[in-house]
């Protein structure tokens, strides 16, 4: 069987998206129609790239489905996915049904075009995961902070506004200096095709240069410290669903990009800004880890959580060795499980009481036992605590760092007290002590929808705490050829960079 | 038997978990109910809500546990029974296979390594799930199961009133299994998901009562101050991994020599890498098992359930870091200046923690102080190279240490969640099985001769005499001076508690021997307390170790230290007997005969009691060194560092340009969103017109 399947689990959202447009009806019917599309279409995609992973050959490092058509002709259609981009691949497409699932009843105003955000997003963000063509990765990568604007700026909050505009004002800038490296790496190498730059050695200047205007991008992206400051807005501003795409796939095109490009196209100039990224994510270890344990509200402190997560990714990556990378990439995996989870647990006690406020919980375990398991769960997971998916990430993260540079991991470990102080003060001040908040008295347990939503995610977290193999095995391969690469570049003077 | 033995107990745990699940569910109802059950929710939600609210009023004293009454005669969770039983039932097969493990592997010597199945791969590095049974496993096994089992069948009479025993239950139960899952690991990772799953069961138990606001403090404090330790033992299993380019155990010990050759580089400064290797995994010895410095949370775990503090915070957790240094013992036989770091803070602990028990009113607090001490006793042994000796002393410390709680425990329930033993007196006479097997408990801790403490304490400070290690001196002293202290507040908690006239008569009167399944475990633990020693004294202290022990411990060619002891002299030899005859001696005048001298001293050196009352004044050092200056830190990156220096300058000062400029020069008010899409436009455009210019200049 020989059919495009790269690129119908990529457009089949968008399809989804235009049968949703055919639905002219604007009552609870049209509304109803949306939803359940909405949910076979991003269910039937799953289904579809659960069989690319079947036939997905992970001892292979090279692009595996490669579909390549002429398209504006010095760029072409080119798309194909190998070890490194289908782990996120599959996360997006797993993800999806369950945000639908989570906007059942959240959402009631404009259905039809939430639902429709959603596909598109979808499919610019499979489309970002597995474009070979710069020209290709740029509309999708930049194509998917418009669905993404829409989710916060019309079903948002009341700062929405403001929210968007700061998440805007960062990324411009990335994009406008990708832009410029693209063209200049257009014409330095004649080609826009992934495949060929892979292979192509670019000179030094150069290298570093672009290295530079990609690093803006996708540092906004990860978020990285000091340009992190959008994201606990756009979290806070964004519906429930939108958090969870936000922070489980969005910020990974950040790290997908370092992987993609950065590291490989740029070897030479990586090894020399290395210490640049270890400094910044230490600090984003710790400075956001200490900005979380002050925060007032539910999804800033997840938010900021999050940035200190990516911190391990990003100085994993950069650390440029086999458990460095593989470790990166398994955390972005963990973390868009574990921190989509912990967004849609705030979002179950939102959907309840309408406010994220920490002071306006506690005690929630007098009524709520299964939802403060599930919580405990996830808590711990971001703790990062060995049996959970969290802690595998993590570890090797620094295991991978530590040979590179001990002082940098060590001062990241520090990052495993400060999660501990700052997730558990959250648990103890939503969940724990008695129920003393009259509004929380008839709080009910999670209902089956929501358990619907949770099952997948808890399972997922202890098997991939426990048996994180099939993670690792499938990113091998790439991630293998991707450090002997990067080591070849780095230890051969004046030869700088690409794959032979 | 090795994964029954291992798994039995995760397998009892998963079904309370989903019993307590299901009953809690069936309690409170999920979304969405029938209007009805909406309505009765909400009528009763505030009623249930005051008892937590007013429980400072109902409860009479600050320290009670008031479990029963913080839940306000909440039915028990339907299938409570099952749960217990299941659990119980499970342990006791787990504990009796672990005894026969013991002899299979002790005697037998039918070492063993069961894979169970990869965890992770990348690169060169390899971990497994995997069971390392040798004798020291085995002896642990012995420990761990045989507590636990004791300490599931006493939790049935002592937790009958709390709702919540199907939770209780799930959580003893994992925190056995993930003990088990640390004493078998065969490599470093495995080692360090046991140390902290002992850790997150011991956050839950100690929060198990979690109406409490001092509960979840503790839990809290346990677990961020285990996580401190914890940052040590993770940077020392990299640093394995780095030198040594394997985290399991007989790779690592194979490289022991190559990497006390090498030097480990941190901020500049050079360090020996293996000794900095130790130290490191030493620091995390140090938070699990409550060493000086890291101690803090130890105490105030004691707002646990009783059974738990007997369980987790004396027989067997605790006693992790102990077990720790035993199993990498041929890497720290190598590194003798970590041992002499391990000798100087076993030998602080044990001392520093005896003086904070002296004046101590808690009952389980005293205990706990006690097994601080205890620990510090073990460390000696374990730094001055004498390691089955300190594993005999841990082996028969958990029995004796296990019964001084559970005898605790039984007062406490004797005394309707009394714990003041200012407010008891006299109890003797009401609670006489009780009294007789604490009476048993303090002789063995206080090494009485012929009790199991007696034979390992004993040869802990023969050892720290006769070794040669730079800080033996300090240890013999510290361990000796401590053996009197322990022996004084050992008894002063038995004449307070036991003895004298009843402080409060209504409390006196009520009190009510403990039930059989209490009773039963209580019983055994004392039989143990008697017997761990003597018959147990050849192979861990005596000539039997190294054919008892065989490869899993490992002493240096110039490691005698199990043939010196045999040769102290004999007025060491007989000092700390002594010195435990001066602390009864003493504690009987001051509690027997003349109650007013203590009062008198308190009086005369009112600084240096509220020093020790008040444990040196560390929680307060801490306040002020620690968590104040963390949180000033977190407020001001926050506020100042993220809202006035980033935001300030970054997106908020330039959109208040851009805004200006729109208003000024556009006059249009478009949405951000189409200002982005129309600049990704434009920049789209421009792109492709590049190209084919580009193109076209080819």
């Amino acid at each position: 069987m020989n059919w495009p399947i790269l690129s119908v689990t990529t457009f089949l959202p968008f399809v989804g998206a235009l049968f949703i447009m055919l639905v002219r009806r604007d009552d609870p019917t049209g509304n109803g129609t949306a939803r359940w599309v909405a949910l076979w279409t991003t269910l039937v995609t799953f289904g579809i790239s659960l069989a690319m992973v079947m036939r997905f050959d992970p001892a292979v490092a090279e692009f595996q489905f490669v579909e390549k058509h002429p398209w504006l002709g010095f760029a072409n259609y080119h798309m194909g996915v190998d070890g490194i981009s289908l782990p996120f691949v599959i996360l997006t497409t797993a993800l999806m049904p369950i945000c639908i699932i989570a906007s059942w009843t959240a959402i009631q105003k404009r259905v039809k075009e939430y639902m429709i955000a959603f596909l598109v997003l979808e499919t610019l963000m499979v489309g970002t995961f597995s474009a070979l063509d710069l020209v290709l990765f740029y509309l999708f990568f930049e194509g998917g902070l418009i669905p993404m604007f829409l989710i916060i700026g019309v079903w948002g909050g009341p700062r929405r506004v403001y929210a968007s505009f700061k998440f805007f004002l960062y990324t411009l800038l990335g994009s406008v200096l990708m832009l410029l490296a693209i063209m200049a790496m257009y014409w330095q190498a004649g080609s826009t095709d992934i495949t060929v730059l892979l292979r192509h050695e670019f000179p030094l200047n150069l290298q570093k240069w672009a290295w530079v205007a990609f690093f803006a991008s996708f540092a906004v992206k990860m978020p990285m410290w000091p340009v992190h400051t959008w994201l606990p807005d756009a979290h806070v501003e964004a519906p429930t669903a939108g958090s969870v795409i936000l922070a489980a796939i969005l910020l990974k095109m950040g790290g997908y990009g370092f992987l993609r490009f950065s590291l490989p196209m740029f070897p030479a100039a990586s090894h020399d800004f290395a210490p640049i990224v270890f400094a910044l994510s230490v600090v984003a270890i710790v400075y956001t880890s200490l900005v979380a344990l002050m925060q007032e509200d539910v999804k800033k402190l997840i938010a900021y959580s999050s940035v200190a997560h990516m911190g391990f990714v990003t100085m994993g990556i950069f650390a440029a060795t086999t458990q460095g990378i593989a470790g990166g990439i398994f955390q972005m995996v963990s973390h868009g499980i574990v921190s989509g989870a912990l967004f849609l647990c705030v979002g179950v006690v939102y959907d309840r009481i309408h406010t994220r406020e920490i002071a306006a919980y506690g005690g929630l375990v007098n009524r709520m036992p299964v939802y403060a398991a599930v919580f405990m769960l996830f808590t711990m997971a971001n703790v990062g605590l060995p049996g959970t998916s969290g802690f595998v990430g993590e570890f090797l993260t620094l295991i991978g760092t530590f040979k590179v540079n001990p002082n940098v991991a060590a001062l990241a470990t520090l990052g495993l007290i400060l999660s501990a102080c700052y997730a558990l003060w959250l648990y103890r001040k939503m969940i724990f002590g008695a129920l003393e908040k009259p509004a929380l008295a008839g709080i009910k347990d999670l209902g089956l929808r929501e358990l619907v939503i949770f099952l997948p995610l808890v399972v997922l977290t202890i098997l991939f705490g426990v048996a994180p193999k099939p993670v690792l095995d499938m990113s091998a391969a790439s991630v293998a050829q991707l450090v002997e690469h990067y080591n070849l570049a780095v230890k051969t003077p004046g030869k700088t960079a690409g794959l032979p | 038997m090795y994964q029954a033995i291992v798994f039995l107990p995760l397998f009892g745990a998963i079904i309370a978990a989903v019993i307590s699940l299901a009953g809690a569910r069936a309690r409170w109802g999920g979304e969405g109910p029938p209007r009805g059950a909406e309505n009765d929710a909400a009528d009763h939600g505030p009623h249930h809500g005051a008892p937590g609210v007013h429980g400072g009023g109902v409860i009479h004293h600050a320290h009670h546990e008031d479990d029963g009454h913080a839940h306000g005669g909440e039915p028990a969770a339907a299938g409570s029974r099952s749960a217990e039983l299941i659990t119980t039932t499970l342990l006791i097969v787990s504990a009796i296979l672990s005894w026969i493990a013991f002899v299979q592997v002790g005697f037998g010597q039918q070492d063993a390594r069961v894979p169970v199945f990869n965890w992770m791969t990348s690169g060169d590095l390899k971990v497994d799930w995997s069971l390392r049974i040798d004798t020291l496993t085995a002896v642990m096994l012995v420990v761990v199961n045989t507590v636990s089992a004791l300490v599931h069948l006493y939790s049935i009479g002592y937790m009958h009133e709390d709702p919540h025993r199907p939770r209780f239950f799930a959580y003893l139960s994992l925190f056995t299994f993930a003990m088990l899952m640390l004493v078998t690991s065969d490599n470093l990772v495995q080692l360090f998901f046991g140390w902290e799953g002992v850790g997150l069961a011991s956050y839950l138990l100690i929060g198990f009562w979690y109406q409490k606001p001092e509960a979840n403090a503790a839990a809290i404090k346990a677990f961020v101050v285990n996580r401190v330790g914890d940052f040590g033992f993770a940077l020392g299993i990299f640093g394995v991994f780095a030198l040594a380019g394997a985290v399991d155990l007989d790779t690592a010990f194979a490289q022991g020599p190559a990497m006390a050759g090498k030097t480990l580089s941190f901020f500049g400064f050079q360090f020996n890498a293996l000794t900095a290797i130790c130290l490191l995994l030493f620091m995390g010895a140090m938070g699990k098992s409550a060493q000086f410095l890291l101690h803090t949370w130890l105490p105030d775990a004691m707002e646990g359930p009783t059974p738990v503090s007997a369980l987790i915070h004396a027989a067997t957790m605790v006693t992790a870091g102990v077990f720790m240094v035993a199993r990498l013992s041929p890497l720290f036989e190598l590194a003798p200046h970590a041992q002499t770091f391990v000798v100087f803070i076993g030998a602080t602990t044990a001392l520093f923690a005896a003086t904070i028990g002296l004046v101590q009113n808690d009952i389980k607090r005293i205990v706990a102080y006690s097994t601080c001490s205890q620990l510090g006793y073990m460390f000696v042994a374990m730094g001055v190279g004498a390691y089955s000796i300190g594993m005999f002393h841990l082996f028969t410390h958990a029995f004796f240490k296990a019964l001084l709680f559970l005898g605790s425990g039984s007062v406490i329930h004797a005394m309707h969640h009394e714990q003041d033993i200012r407010n008891m007196g006299g109890l003797k006479d009401r609670i006489p099985f009780t009294y007789i097997v604490m009476v048993i408990g303090t002789l063995a801790l206080t090494g009485f001769p012929l009790t199991a403490g007696y034979f390992s304490k004993d040869a802990i400070i023969e050892s720290a005499f006769v070794s040669h290690n730079p800080m033996a001196l300090y240890g013999f002293i510290c361990t000796a001076a401590a053996a009197l202290l322990t022996s004084f507040y050992s008894w002063r908690l038995i004449f307070k508690t036991f003895h004298g006239a009843p402080h409060d008569e209504a409390h006196y009167k009520a009190a009510h021997e403990s039930p059989y399944v209490m009773l039963i475990p209580l019983g055994i633990l004392a039989l143990g307390s008697v017997l761990a020693g003597l018959p147990f004294k050849e192979i861990f202290a005596g000539h039997g170790v190294a054919h008892f022990f065989r490869e899993s411990l490992s002493f240096a060619k110039d490691n005698k230290i199990l043939d010196e002891i045999h040769h102290v002299p004999l007025h060491v030899a007989i000092a700390p007997t002594i010195l435990m005859a001066v602390g009864f001696l003493v504690a009987w005048q001051f509690y027997i005969r003349r109650p007013d001298i203590p009062v008198e001293l308190a009086r005369q050196h009112d600084v240096l009691y509220r020093f020790l009352l008040k444990k040196w004044y560390f929680d307060e050092l801490y306040d002020v060194i620690f968590v104040r200056p963390t949180k000033w830190l977190g407020q001001t990156l926050w506020k100042r560092g993220d809202g006035w220096l980033i935001d300030g300058f970054g997106p908020d000062g330039v959109s208040a340009r851009v805004l200006d400029v729109t208003r000024n020069v556009v006059r249009l008010q478009t949405g951000y969103l189409y200002h982005y899409a129309f600049a990704m436009l434009i920049g789209a455009a421009s792109f492709i017109t590049w190209f084919m210019f580009a193109r076209g200049g080819h």
